[in-house]
Protein backbone atom coordinates (compact mmCIF):
# COMPACT_ATOMS: atom_id res chain seq x y z
CA UNK A 1 0.00 0.00 0.00
CA UNK A 2 2.93 2.31 0.97
CA UNK A 3 4.43 1.55 -2.40
CA UNK A 4 1.22 2.85 -4.33
CA UNK A 5 0.91 5.85 -2.59
CA UNK A 6 4.55 6.55 -3.42
CA UNK A 7 3.76 6.05 -7.44
CA UNK A 8 1.08 8.05 -6.71
CA UNK A 9 2.74 10.65 -5.40
CA UNK A 10 5.60 10.81 -7.90
CA UNK A 11 2.71 12.10 -10.80
CA UNK A 12 1.51 14.58 -8.86
CA UNK A 13 4.52 16.24 -7.50
CA UNK A 14 8.02 14.74 -8.25
CA UNK A 15 7.75 13.64 -11.66
CA UNK A 16 5.13 15.78 -12.99
CA UNK A 17 4.52 15.31 -16.61
CA UNK A 18 3.86 19.08 -17.12
CA UNK A 19 6.33 20.71 -15.29
CA UNK A 20 9.51 17.88 -14.54
CA UNK A 21 9.04 15.14 -17.50
CA UNK A 22 7.85 18.70 -19.50
CA UNK A 23 5.77 16.51 -21.97
CA UNK A 24 2.17 16.64 -23.28
CA UNK A 25 2.34 20.25 -23.49
CA UNK A 26 0.61 21.31 -26.47
CA UNK A 27 -3.24 20.57 -25.35
CA UNK A 28 -1.40 22.15 -21.65
CA UNK A 29 -1.03 25.31 -23.22
CA UNK A 30 -3.87 25.59 -25.79
CA UNK A 31 -6.58 24.97 -23.74
CA UNK A 32 -6.39 26.59 -20.97
CA UNK A 33 -7.65 30.10 -21.37
CA UNK A 34 -10.77 29.29 -19.30
CA UNK A 35 -11.01 27.08 -15.92
CA UNK A 36 -13.62 24.94 -17.50
CA UNK A 37 -12.01 23.44 -20.38
CA UNK A 38 -8.78 22.73 -18.25
CA UNK A 39 -10.63 20.79 -16.32
CA UNK A 40 -12.90 19.19 -19.23
CA UNK A 41 -9.08 18.62 -20.68
CA UNK A 42 -7.98 17.28 -17.83
CA UNK A 43 -10.15 14.68 -16.98
CA UNK A 44 -10.39 12.91 -20.69
CA UNK A 45 -7.02 12.98 -20.33
CA UNK A 46 -7.01 11.19 -16.97
CA UNK A 47 -9.74 8.98 -18.21
CA UNK A 48 -7.74 7.64 -21.29
CA UNK A 49 -4.61 7.44 -19.73
CA UNK A 50 -6.19 5.09 -16.57
CA UNK A 51 -8.18 2.97 -19.13
CA UNK A 52 -5.03 2.43 -21.53
CA UNK A 53 -3.03 1.58 -18.43
CA UNK A 54 -5.26 -0.92 -17.23
CA UNK A 55 -5.39 -2.72 -20.14
CA UNK A 56 -2.14 -3.04 -21.47
CA UNK A 57 -1.01 -3.74 -18.05
CA UNK A 58 -3.44 -6.73 -18.32
CA UNK A 59 -2.58 -7.71 -21.57
CA UNK A 60 1.64 -7.05 -21.09
CA UNK A 61 2.41 -10.76 -21.16
CA UNK A 62 -0.17 -11.05 -24.09
CA UNK A 63 1.23 -8.78 -26.39
CA UNK A 64 4.37 -9.20 -28.08
CA UNK A 65 7.24 -7.32 -27.95
CA UNK A 66 8.04 -6.70 -31.90
CA UNK A 67 4.58 -4.95 -32.52
CA UNK A 68 3.93 -2.80 -28.70
CA UNK A 69 4.00 -0.13 -30.56
CA UNK A 70 1.18 -0.35 -32.79
CA UNK A 71 -0.97 -2.34 -30.47
CA UNK A 72 -0.66 0.19 -27.54
CA UNK A 73 -1.56 3.16 -29.82
CA UNK A 74 -4.47 1.49 -31.18
CA UNK A 75 -5.44 0.80 -27.77
CA UNK A 76 -5.05 4.69 -26.50
CA UNK A 77 -6.68 5.57 -30.17
CA UNK A 78 -9.84 3.82 -29.12
CA UNK A 79 -10.14 5.08 -25.91
CA UNK A 80 -9.68 8.60 -27.28
CA UNK A 81 -12.72 8.06 -29.30
CA UNK A 82 -14.64 7.00 -26.81
CA UNK A 83 -13.53 10.30 -24.76
CA UNK A 84 -14.12 12.46 -28.15
CA UNK A 85 -17.68 10.82 -28.88
CA UNK A 86 -18.99 11.29 -25.09
CA UNK A 87 -17.95 14.41 -25.28
CA UNK A 88 -19.54 15.95 -28.12
CA UNK A 89 -22.66 14.04 -27.25
CA UNK A 90 -23.34 14.86 -24.12
CA UNK A 91 -21.17 18.63 -23.65
CA UNK A 92 -20.91 19.88 -27.05
CA UNK A 93 -20.08 23.71 -26.16
CA UNK A 94 -17.03 22.18 -24.23
CA UNK A 95 -15.98 20.00 -27.07
CA UNK A 96 -16.54 22.64 -29.26
CA UNK A 97 -14.19 25.12 -27.80
CA UNK A 98 -11.51 22.34 -27.25
CA UNK A 99 -11.85 21.40 -30.84
CA UNK A 100 -8.63 19.26 -32.64
CA UNK A 101 -7.14 18.86 -29.16
CA UNK A 102 -9.28 16.26 -27.94
CA UNK A 103 -8.71 13.41 -30.59
CA UNK A 104 -5.35 14.89 -30.42
CA UNK A 105 -4.72 12.80 -26.91
CA UNK A 106 -4.19 10.09 -29.05
CA UNK A 107 -0.64 11.58 -29.53
CA UNK A 108 -0.42 13.19 -26.28
CA UNK A 109 3.33 12.04 -25.28
CA UNK A 110 2.28 11.49 -21.82
CA UNK A 111 0.26 8.66 -22.22
CA UNK A 112 2.72 6.98 -24.72
CA UNK A 113 5.34 7.56 -22.59
CA UNK A 114 3.90 6.02 -19.12
CA UNK A 115 2.19 3.13 -21.27
CA UNK A 116 5.61 2.41 -22.49
CA UNK A 117 7.92 3.06 -19.08
CA UNK A 118 5.66 2.11 -16.85
CA UNK A 119 1.91 -0.41 -17.57
CA UNK A 120 3.88 -2.43 -20.06
CA UNK A 121 5.95 -3.43 -17.26
CA UNK A 122 4.01 -3.53 -13.83
CA UNK A 123 1.04 -5.40 -12.81
CA UNK A 124 -2.59 -3.98 -12.46
CA UNK A 125 -2.74 -1.82 -9.25
CA UNK A 126 0.55 0.12 -9.72
CA UNK A 127 -0.15 1.09 -12.99
CA UNK A 128 -3.57 2.12 -11.89
CA UNK A 129 -2.20 4.64 -9.04
CA UNK A 130 0.42 5.48 -11.41
CA UNK A 131 -2.32 6.75 -14.08
CA UNK A 132 -4.39 8.31 -11.52
CA UNK A 133 -1.38 10.08 -10.24
CA UNK A 134 -0.03 11.53 -13.60
CA UNK A 135 -3.27 12.64 -14.41
CA UNK A 136 -4.04 14.38 -11.54
CA UNK A 137 -0.82 15.43 -11.55
CA UNK A 138 -1.69 16.66 -15.40
CA UNK A 139 -5.15 18.32 -14.18
CA UNK A 140 -3.93 20.38 -11.52
CA UNK A 141 -1.16 22.29 -13.45
CA UNK A 142 -3.55 22.46 -16.28
CA UNK A 143 -6.24 24.38 -13.77
CA UNK A 144 -3.45 26.06 -11.85
CA UNK A 145 -2.42 28.29 -15.53
CA UNK A 146 -6.06 28.75 -16.47
CA UNK A 147 -7.41 30.48 -13.46
CA UNK A 148 -4.04 32.67 -13.33
CA UNK A 149 -5.01 33.12 -17.13
CA UNK A 150 -8.74 33.14 -16.64
CA UNK A 151 -8.64 35.61 -13.62
CA UNK A 152 -6.07 38.43 -15.14
CA UNK A 153 -7.28 37.89 -18.67
CA UNK A 154 -10.88 38.22 -18.19
CA UNK A 155 -11.46 38.42 -14.45
CA UNK A 156 -13.80 35.10 -14.14
CA UNK A 157 -13.37 31.64 -12.81
CA UNK A 158 -15.19 29.29 -14.80
CA UNK A 159 -17.41 31.34 -16.11
CA UNK A 160 -18.31 33.40 -12.67
CA UNK A 161 -17.05 37.01 -11.95
CA UNK A 162 -14.46 36.91 -9.42
CA UNK A 163 -12.37 40.27 -9.71
CA UNK A 164 -14.62 43.60 -8.92
CA UNK A 165 -16.52 45.07 -11.74
CA UNK A 166 -14.14 48.08 -11.96
CA UNK A 167 -11.24 45.15 -12.99
CA UNK A 168 -10.48 45.93 -16.17
CA UNK A 169 -9.21 42.73 -17.90
CA UNK A 170 -5.34 42.19 -19.48
CA UNK A 171 -6.82 40.16 -22.26
CA UNK A 172 -3.31 39.75 -23.47
CA UNK A 173 -3.01 36.64 -20.93
CA UNK A 174 -5.99 34.87 -22.72
CA UNK A 175 -4.31 35.27 -25.81
CA UNK A 176 -1.74 32.86 -27.09
CA UNK A 177 1.23 34.41 -26.13
CA UNK A 178 -0.14 34.93 -22.91
CA UNK A 179 -0.25 31.10 -22.33
CA UNK A 180 3.59 30.78 -22.86
CA UNK A 181 4.59 33.34 -20.50
CA UNK A 182 2.38 32.02 -17.80
CA UNK A 183 3.53 28.44 -18.72
CA UNK A 184 7.11 29.62 -18.54
CA UNK A 185 6.83 31.43 -15.35
CA UNK A 186 5.38 28.39 -14.09
CA UNK A 187 8.37 26.23 -14.99
CA UNK A 188 10.19 28.91 -12.96
CA UNK A 189 8.29 29.20 -10.04
CA UNK A 190 8.92 25.19 -10.03
CA UNK A 191 12.84 25.39 -10.02
CA UNK A 192 12.82 27.99 -7.85
CA UNK A 193 10.78 25.83 -5.37
CA UNK A 194 12.80 22.79 -5.66
CA UNK A 195 16.47 24.63 -5.58
CA UNK A 196 14.71 26.08 -1.70
CA UNK A 197 13.65 22.54 -0.66
CA UNK A 198 17.29 21.37 -1.72
CA UNK A 199 19.02 24.46 0.45
CA UNK A 200 16.81 23.93 3.24
CA UNK A 201 17.47 20.00 3.20
CA UNK A 202 21.54 21.02 3.28
CA UNK A 203 20.51 23.21 6.37
CA UNK A 204 18.98 20.87 8.33
CA UNK A 205 21.88 18.24 7.92
CA UNK A 206 24.57 20.68 8.49
CA UNK A 207 22.61 22.05 11.73
CA UNK B 1 -6.98 33.90 -54.49
CA UNK B 2 -8.87 31.34 -51.63
CA UNK B 3 -6.11 29.01 -51.98
CA UNK B 4 -3.64 31.82 -51.11
CA UNK B 5 -5.94 32.97 -48.79
CA UNK B 6 -6.00 29.56 -46.79
CA UNK B 7 -1.96 29.27 -46.87
CA UNK B 8 -0.90 32.56 -45.53
CA UNK B 9 -3.71 32.07 -43.10
CA UNK B 10 -1.89 28.97 -42.37
CA UNK B 11 1.64 30.44 -42.06
CA UNK B 12 1.32 33.41 -40.32
CA UNK B 13 -2.30 34.31 -38.84
CA UNK B 14 -2.65 31.14 -37.20
CA UNK B 15 0.96 29.54 -37.10
CA UNK B 16 0.44 26.20 -36.05
CA UNK B 17 3.22 26.69 -33.19
CA UNK B 18 2.96 30.15 -32.05
CA UNK B 19 -0.38 30.68 -32.01
CA UNK B 20 -2.21 27.39 -31.52
CA UNK B 21 0.70 25.52 -29.64
CA UNK B 22 0.38 22.36 -31.57
CA UNK B 23 3.41 20.79 -31.92
CA UNK B 24 5.27 22.29 -29.06
CA UNK B 25 7.01 19.24 -27.75
CA UNK B 26 9.42 18.75 -30.74
CA UNK B 27 9.23 22.78 -31.04
CA UNK B 28 10.99 22.69 -27.92
CA UNK B 29 12.86 19.80 -27.47
CA UNK B 30 14.82 19.82 -31.61
CA UNK B 31 15.48 23.60 -32.04
CA UNK B 32 18.94 23.33 -30.06
CA UNK B 33 20.91 23.71 -33.43
CA UNK B 34 19.91 25.24 -36.46
CA UNK B 35 20.51 22.50 -38.85
CA UNK B 36 18.67 20.02 -36.93
CA UNK B 37 15.53 22.36 -36.52
CA UNK B 38 15.39 22.65 -40.56
CA UNK B 39 15.89 19.19 -41.34
CA UNK B 40 13.09 18.39 -38.45
CA UNK B 41 10.80 21.15 -40.83
CA UNK B 42 10.93 19.72 -44.05
CA UNK B 43 10.94 16.20 -42.81
CA UNK B 44 7.43 17.32 -41.04
CA UNK B 45 6.05 19.24 -44.13
CA UNK B 46 6.71 16.15 -46.68
CA UNK B 47 5.01 14.09 -43.96
CA UNK B 48 2.07 16.11 -43.35
CA UNK B 49 1.72 16.72 -47.51
CA UNK B 50 1.54 13.22 -47.59
CA UNK B 51 -0.43 12.31 -44.80
CA UNK B 52 -3.14 14.51 -46.31
CA UNK B 53 -2.83 13.04 -49.75
CA UNK B 54 -3.58 9.64 -48.05
CA UNK B 55 -5.92 10.27 -45.37
CA UNK B 56 -8.44 13.01 -47.45
CA UNK B 57 -9.47 9.89 -50.17
CA UNK B 58 -9.60 7.39 -47.39
CA UNK B 59 -12.23 9.74 -45.37
CA UNK B 60 -14.42 10.75 -48.38
CA UNK B 61 -14.12 7.79 -50.44
CA UNK B 62 -14.36 4.78 -47.99
CA UNK B 63 -15.12 6.05 -44.37
CA UNK B 64 -18.12 8.33 -45.43
CA UNK B 65 -19.94 6.23 -47.92
CA UNK B 66 -19.84 3.34 -45.57
CA UNK B 67 -20.73 5.48 -42.23
CA UNK B 68 -17.96 5.08 -40.06
CA UNK B 69 -16.63 8.23 -39.56
CA UNK B 70 -16.22 7.84 -36.16
CA UNK B 71 -13.21 5.33 -36.91
CA UNK B 72 -11.21 8.42 -38.31
CA UNK B 73 -8.78 8.78 -35.38
CA UNK B 74 -8.28 5.36 -35.08
CA UNK B 75 -7.63 4.76 -39.02
CA UNK B 76 -5.39 7.87 -39.60
CA UNK B 77 -2.88 7.40 -36.87
CA UNK B 78 -2.53 3.90 -38.49
CA UNK B 79 -2.45 5.28 -41.99
CA UNK B 80 -0.10 8.03 -41.03
CA UNK B 81 2.53 5.26 -39.21
CA UNK B 82 2.40 3.01 -41.76
CA UNK B 83 2.91 5.89 -44.02
CA UNK B 84 6.27 7.13 -42.29
CA UNK B 85 7.75 3.58 -41.92
CA UNK B 86 7.26 3.09 -46.01
CA UNK B 87 8.55 6.28 -46.80
CA UNK B 88 11.47 5.45 -44.44
CA UNK B 89 12.08 2.09 -46.17
CA UNK B 90 11.69 3.84 -49.85
CA UNK B 91 14.26 6.41 -48.87
CA UNK B 92 16.85 3.97 -47.43
CA UNK B 93 16.63 2.11 -50.38
CA UNK B 94 16.60 4.70 -53.50
CA UNK B 95 17.54 8.05 -52.47
CA UNK B 96 20.06 7.81 -49.47
CA UNK B 97 20.97 11.04 -49.99
CA UNK B 98 17.80 12.10 -48.90
CA UNK B 99 17.47 9.44 -46.25
CA UNK B 100 20.73 10.71 -44.55
CA UNK B 101 19.17 13.91 -44.48
CA UNK B 102 16.15 13.69 -43.02
CA UNK B 103 15.54 10.03 -41.92
CA UNK B 104 16.50 9.88 -38.48
CA UNK B 105 13.78 12.21 -38.13
CA UNK B 106 11.42 10.20 -39.64
CA UNK B 107 10.28 7.86 -36.67
CA UNK B 108 9.91 11.21 -34.38
CA UNK B 109 7.44 12.55 -36.52
CA UNK B 110 4.47 10.10 -36.59
CA UNK B 111 3.65 11.10 -32.80
CA UNK B 112 3.82 14.76 -34.46
CA UNK B 113 0.40 16.40 -33.09
CA UNK B 114 0.84 19.26 -36.11
CA UNK B 115 0.50 15.99 -38.59
CA UNK B 116 -2.44 14.14 -37.21
CA UNK B 117 -4.42 18.05 -36.83
CA UNK B 118 -3.78 19.07 -39.79
CA UNK B 119 -5.65 15.84 -41.26
CA UNK B 120 -8.22 16.49 -38.99
CA UNK B 121 -8.94 19.96 -39.67
CA UNK B 122 -9.25 18.94 -43.23
CA UNK B 123 -11.91 17.50 -42.62
CA UNK B 124 -13.79 19.34 -40.07
CA UNK B 125 -13.53 22.46 -42.10
CA UNK B 126 -14.99 20.21 -45.20
CA UNK B 127 -12.10 21.30 -47.54
CA UNK B 128 -11.53 20.12 -51.13
CA UNK B 129 -8.67 17.97 -51.88
CA UNK B 130 -6.73 21.04 -53.40
CA UNK B 131 -7.49 22.75 -50.54
CA UNK B 132 -6.49 20.57 -48.40
CA UNK B 133 -3.23 19.49 -49.81
CA UNK B 134 -2.56 23.97 -49.87
CA UNK B 135 -3.68 24.26 -46.37
CA UNK B 136 -1.20 21.18 -45.59
CA UNK B 137 1.53 22.74 -46.93
CA UNK B 138 0.79 25.81 -45.27
CA UNK B 139 1.07 24.43 -42.16
CA UNK B 140 3.89 22.85 -42.53
CA UNK B 141 6.01 25.74 -43.57
CA UNK B 142 4.23 27.88 -40.71
CA UNK B 143 6.16 25.18 -38.34
CA UNK B 144 9.17 25.43 -40.09
CA UNK B 145 9.44 29.15 -39.58
CA UNK B 146 8.95 28.86 -36.29
CA UNK B 147 11.53 26.77 -35.54
CA UNK B 148 13.96 28.35 -37.58
CA UNK B 149 13.02 30.96 -35.77
CA UNK B 150 13.53 29.67 -32.50
CA UNK B 151 16.65 28.35 -33.20
CA UNK B 152 17.85 31.60 -34.46
CA UNK B 153 16.78 33.07 -30.85
CA UNK B 154 18.14 30.31 -28.86
CA UNK B 155 21.74 30.65 -29.97
CA UNK B 156 21.73 34.74 -28.79
CA UNK B 157 20.24 33.15 -25.69
CA UNK B 158 23.35 30.82 -25.06
CA UNK B 159 25.47 34.47 -25.15
CA UNK B 160 22.92 36.03 -22.88
CA UNK B 161 23.00 37.17 -19.11
CA UNK B 162 20.02 35.13 -18.26
CA UNK B 163 18.65 35.39 -14.43
CA UNK B 164 19.25 32.03 -12.51
CA UNK B 165 15.35 30.51 -12.46
CA UNK B 166 15.02 31.58 -16.00
CA UNK B 167 17.50 29.58 -17.61
CA UNK B 168 16.89 26.39 -19.42
CA UNK B 169 13.06 26.41 -20.61
CA UNK B 170 11.75 29.17 -18.88
CA UNK B 171 13.42 31.86 -20.94
CA UNK B 172 12.22 29.34 -24.10
CA UNK B 173 8.77 29.61 -23.44
CA UNK B 174 9.19 33.54 -22.34
CA UNK B 175 11.12 34.34 -25.96
CA UNK B 176 8.46 32.22 -27.80
CA UNK B 177 5.38 34.46 -26.17
CA UNK B 178 7.23 37.22 -27.36
CA UNK B 179 7.52 36.01 -30.95
CA UNK B 180 3.98 34.86 -30.32
CA UNK B 181 3.44 39.12 -29.58
CA UNK B 182 5.33 39.69 -32.89
CA UNK B 183 2.86 37.20 -35.10
CA UNK B 184 -0.37 38.56 -33.62
CA UNK B 185 0.66 41.52 -35.57
CA UNK B 186 -0.34 39.67 -38.84
CA UNK B 187 -4.07 39.09 -37.47
CA UNK B 188 -4.87 42.12 -39.56
CA UNK B 189 -3.59 40.95 -42.51
CA UNK B 190 -6.86 39.11 -43.47
CA UNK B 191 -9.85 40.40 -43.48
Amino acid sequence: MKNLWKVFKQGIIFENPLLMLMIGLCSALAVTSNVSNGIGMGLAMTFVLLFSEIFISLFRKAIPNSVRLPIFIIIIAAFTTMVDLVMKAYFPELSKSMGVFIPLIVVNCIIMGRVEAFASKQKIMPAIFDSLGMGLGYTWVLVGIAAFREILGNGTVAGIQVMPQSYQPILFFILPPGGFLVFGLFISLNIWLKDRMKKSAAAKENA
Amino acid sequence: MDLMKILLIAILVNNIVLMRFIALCSYIGMTSDLGQSVGMGFAVTFVTVLATAATWPIYNFVLLPLNLTFLKILVFILVIASLVQLVEFYLKKNIPGLYAAMGIYLPLITTNCAILAVTFENIDNHYSFIQSIVYAIGVSLGYLLAMILLAGVRDRIKTSPVPKFLQGTPILFIASSLLGVAFMGFSGLIK
